[in-house]
């Protein structure tokens, strides 16, 4: 009976010592941040991977020549002053003052350079750009040329470009790394430092500020202006469960959620420590990709079909919940940005036809071919719409079948080109952040340019020629004059169908604050009160 | 007993052998591609094309196998595809949360799962059983992740006497280290206790209807002496053997409690590589798993000897 006393005793002495109230709340110090973020942080080279939470590790630890400011222009970041040719065929960038990698060394333009001619071997517009680029030149420590073969209007543009693939600079021993081999060396010139001796993939990667960066005297917009880092250190957490993640938030174990699932918000929004915001005024975009190689989506009329059959609502009611985090949208080009355009699209907006979709099924021949939607269980933004797509398919009286895999399966499988009845596939789905889809020039599920196009393969010269103009439309009115038509194609020939544009909002704690409004969850200015 | 011991060790190396073999050829033929998550979402065919064939994924079954199980010889369990860190490194990084996390476990759960079962067979058919095999039902029926959840919400965000997730090292304060561990060894205990406490009762209810305990009894012993010395002993080796099951499987990582606490363990090390094919740690860890069971298993039939005599190698 003694004995049992004391052990009792002791376990309660144990938790007691053991147990800190507030403990949670005491290991976060005043200067470093906690943030959830959205993925796990697993290869460190933001154009070997188009993984957006490389790209987001990218902004932390790189830095760019110009960046996107909120109205989507670009802005001189890295880069003081430059000039161009009346004939548009030659730029020279001159470097900011105090460049420094983290490792010391001064940024130059031989960095630049290389820098790239690496982002422009894997990135679509970035290739693009170095059809036109004829040569780039080192003029000095701090100063570069690029002279072109033919003007591109969208120069700046590229260099600045938002999202993947990011031209960020790197040193030019990390840059003359092959474009297919990954960099592991995360040296950059950015305002933070990565700290590789912490990261734990699958768990955490640690950001240290970095003294030495000058930021710019602008304020900060979008990727553009001064970054300027007011934490000492920003720890990554990679929380796998949401329930667990809403729970660390909610006991000040994190400070940042990146991406709730908007199921739970609710349960953040009750909270009087925590804000629930919607800091991303673009959003993303749900797609609906065809097979157009094989039947019965080879066939225009039954892609159109399928058009008729969206109703975007159900779509983002599946994907989103609160109409307030989605919107329809027409605009392969994302609503709301400069491109943007009801044109070919307007079937999208009135929902869905189901007589218009069988009489084009009548129309287009089709003898029950059996569709293969594929879905992936674990990715609940594809899911969701794939659960949609065959219900609607079904009630038109398609014959499909639902094949649920994981995403890393499904991706493999998208890449197939075969027949159904030999594993093939007839439509899958994705979503894509709007900064990837905001022009001709980055929305790549609107090409057709046949093997060399995405998933799915399109083939049409009218859209691709449409593309091509647009690249050469020398101001924004010409520009937005061919997005239409280059968009009025792609919906003639169904490229793809957009199902909706949705937002993820963000939730951080009251004493986080000067989070900036942005695509990309960006964490200079942001200070812990 | 040495040359049984040294024999068992060497059964090791065609055991896993075997299962690289195994493992090597399932990760081949099942659909996924880390070239295809490499490249992305936007990717084209060509991209990934060029991913594979700088990860040398395009070469044949035998070059991948052979270069894989050449470079194993020598020490290198390979670089993770997506890291580019050495195997070896992520392992390490795990070892001691998946460590940590066991030996609380057991520590919870022994000393709490045997006198339970030994007190419910002792007075079998009585309250004191029934209340014993409630607690192991409910231990088997509640999900682990239910339990978790309520115990996070409980302790964590209710009373904030502990923390809701993640692992803190020994090097980083003992207090730390313990306050991270308590919840999600509470939540493994209670099912390994529920296990272990209804496999004690079962053996010691064997054991107790044995002639040697009613000598025991009529010795006049006390019944601390019958069910310690004499029962609990006899009865001890299918417990060891389901303990040493359960610390093969705390070893080998628990997922669900590893995911819910974020606890950076070997079993989210090697769910988190399936889902993205990363196959130099897939294959590095289960060969890894299946050195520790053979070990474990090993080490369970030694402790047989410590309790039943007639057992000799």
């Amino acid at each position: 009976m003694c004995m049992l006393s004391r052990r009792a005793f002791l376990g309660v002495l144990l938790l007691a010592l053991t147990a800190v109230p507030g403990a949670a709340t005491a290991q976060s110090g005043g200067k470093t941040i906690r943030f959830i973020a959205q993925a796990d942080l697993r290869s460190l080279d933001p154009i070997w991977t188009t993984a957006y939470i490389t790209r987001n590790h990218g902004y932390m630890v790189y830095d760019t020549l110009f960046a996107m400011d909120k109205d989507l222009k670009p802005q001189p970041q890295m880069v003081d002053t430059w000039t161009v040719s009346d004939d548009k065929l030659s730029y020279s960038f001159t470097l900011r003052d105090g460049l420094k990698w983290h490792d010391g060394l001064p940024v130059t333009s031989a960095d630049c350079i290389a820098s790239i001619a690496r982002w422009g071997k894997r990135d679509p517009l970035g290739q693009k750009f170095m059809e036109a680029v004829d040569k780039m030149t080192v003029v000095d420590e701090k100063t570069f040329s690029i002279a072109l073969k033919a003007p591109f209007p969208l120069t700046l543009e590229a260099l600045g470009k938002l999202s993947n693939n990011t031209p960020f600079m790197m040193p030019e021993r990390l840059a003359k790394t092959d474009a297919f081999t990954q960099v592991t060396d995360a040296t950059g010139s950015g305002p933070f430092k990565f700290v590789k001796e912490e990261w734990v993939p699958g768990n955490k990667a640690v950001y240290v500020k970095n003294a030495d960066y000058v930021p710019r005297k602008e304020p900060p917009s979008f990727a553009a202006g001064g970054k300027v880092v007011k934490v000492d250190r920003v720890e990554w957490l990679y929380i796998p469960d949401a329930a667990t993640a809403v729970a660390a938030l909610s006991a000040g174990e994190a400070d940042w959620y990146e991406q709730p699932p908007v199921d739970l918000l609710p349960v953040l929004a009750k909270s009087k420590d925590i804000v629930v915001a919607n800091v991303d005024p673009l959003g993303s975009q749900g797609i609906l990709r065809f097979n157009f190689l094989q039947p019965p989506f080879n066939n225009v009329k039954m892609r159109q079909a399928v058009m008729a059959l969206v109703d975007q609502k159900d779509y983002m009611r599946a994907v989103a919940g609160d109409e307030k985090y989605w919107q329809v949208c027409a605009s392969m080009f994302i609503c709301g940005t400069p491109m943007a355009s009801d044109a070919g699209g307007e079937q999208l907006l009135k929902g869905t036809d189901l007589a218009k979709a069988k009489q084009l099924i009548q129309e287009a021949g089709y003898k029950g071919e059996k569709i293969v939607l594929m879905s992936a269980t674990d990715q609940s933004i594809v899911n969701n719409q794939a659960l949609v797509t065959a219900e609607l398919l079904r009630k038109a009286g398609l014959n499909v079948e639902l094949q649920a895999n994981d995403w890393g399966t499904l991706i493999t499988r998208r890449a197939g080109k075969e027949p159904v009845e030999k594993g093939g596939w007839s439509i899958f789905h994705t979503w894509v952040v709007a900064p990837d889809m905001l022009t001709p020039a980055l929305n790549n599920p609107m090409r057709t340019n046949g093997d060399g196009a995405w998933f799915g393969w399109p083939k049409d010269e009218k859209v691709e020629s449409l593309r091509d103009e647009w690249f050469k439309a020398p101001d924004l009115a010409s520009q937005k004059r061919l997005a239409a038509e280059v968009q009025k194609a792609a919906y003639d020939y169904v490229s793809y169908v957009p199902t909706g544009q949705f937002l993820i909002p963000t939730a951080y704690r009251k004493n986080i604050e000067g989070i900036i409004v942005a695509p990309v969850a960006f964490l200079w200015n942001v200070e812990k009160k | 007993m040495f040359s049984y011991i040294v024999r068992r060790m060497l059964a090791t190396i065609p055991v896993m052998g075997v299962v690289a073999l195994f493992v090597f050829s399932l990760l081949y033929l099942a659909p996924g591609d880390p070239a295809s998550i490499i490249a992305g979402d936007t990717a084209t065919l060509d991209d990934i094309i060029r991913i594979r064939q700088k990860l040398g994924l395009d070469q044949p079954f035998y070059i991948q196998f052979g270069t894989w199980a050449w470079n194993l010889l020598h020490g290198d369990l390979g670089i993770s595809i997506f890291t580019n860190l050495p195997v070896w490194t992520l392992i390490k990084q795990r070892i001691e949360p998946t460590v940590a996390l066991t030996i609380s476990t057991l520590l919870i759960t022994i000393p709490v799962a045997i006198p339970l079962g030994v007190v419910a067979a002792w007075k079998a058919g009585t309250w004191i059983d029934r209340s014993v095999m409630i607690f192991a039902v409910a231990g088997f029926s509640i999900p682990t992740f239910v339990l978790a959840y309520i115990l996070i919400l409980t302790f964590s965000i209710g009373l904030d006497v502990l923390p809701v997730q993640g692992y803190v090292s020994f090097r980083d304060g003992f207090g730390p280290f313990i306050s991270h561990l308590v919840l999600p060894s509470v939540t493994l205990g209670l099912f390994y206790a529920a296990l272990v406490a209804r496999i004690t009762r079962a053996s010691m209810l064997d054991v107790l209807s044995q002639d040697y305990v009613r000598t025991a009894q009529a010795k006049g012993l006390s019944n601390r002496e019958v069910l310690i010395g004499h029962a609990l002993k006899n009865a001890a080796v299918p417990i060891a053997t389901i303990i040493g099951i359960g610390i093969a499987l705390l070893i080998s990582g628990v997922v669900i409690t590893e995911t819910v606490f974020a606890i950076p363990g070997v079993g989210r090390l090697v769910v988190d590589a399936i889902l993205r094919r990363d196959y130099p740690i897939i294959q590095g860890v289960i060969l890894m798993f299946s050195a520790w069971y053979v070990l474990i298993n090993l080490a369970v039939d030694i402790s047989y000897t410590l309790f039943d005599p007639r057992i000799r190698y």
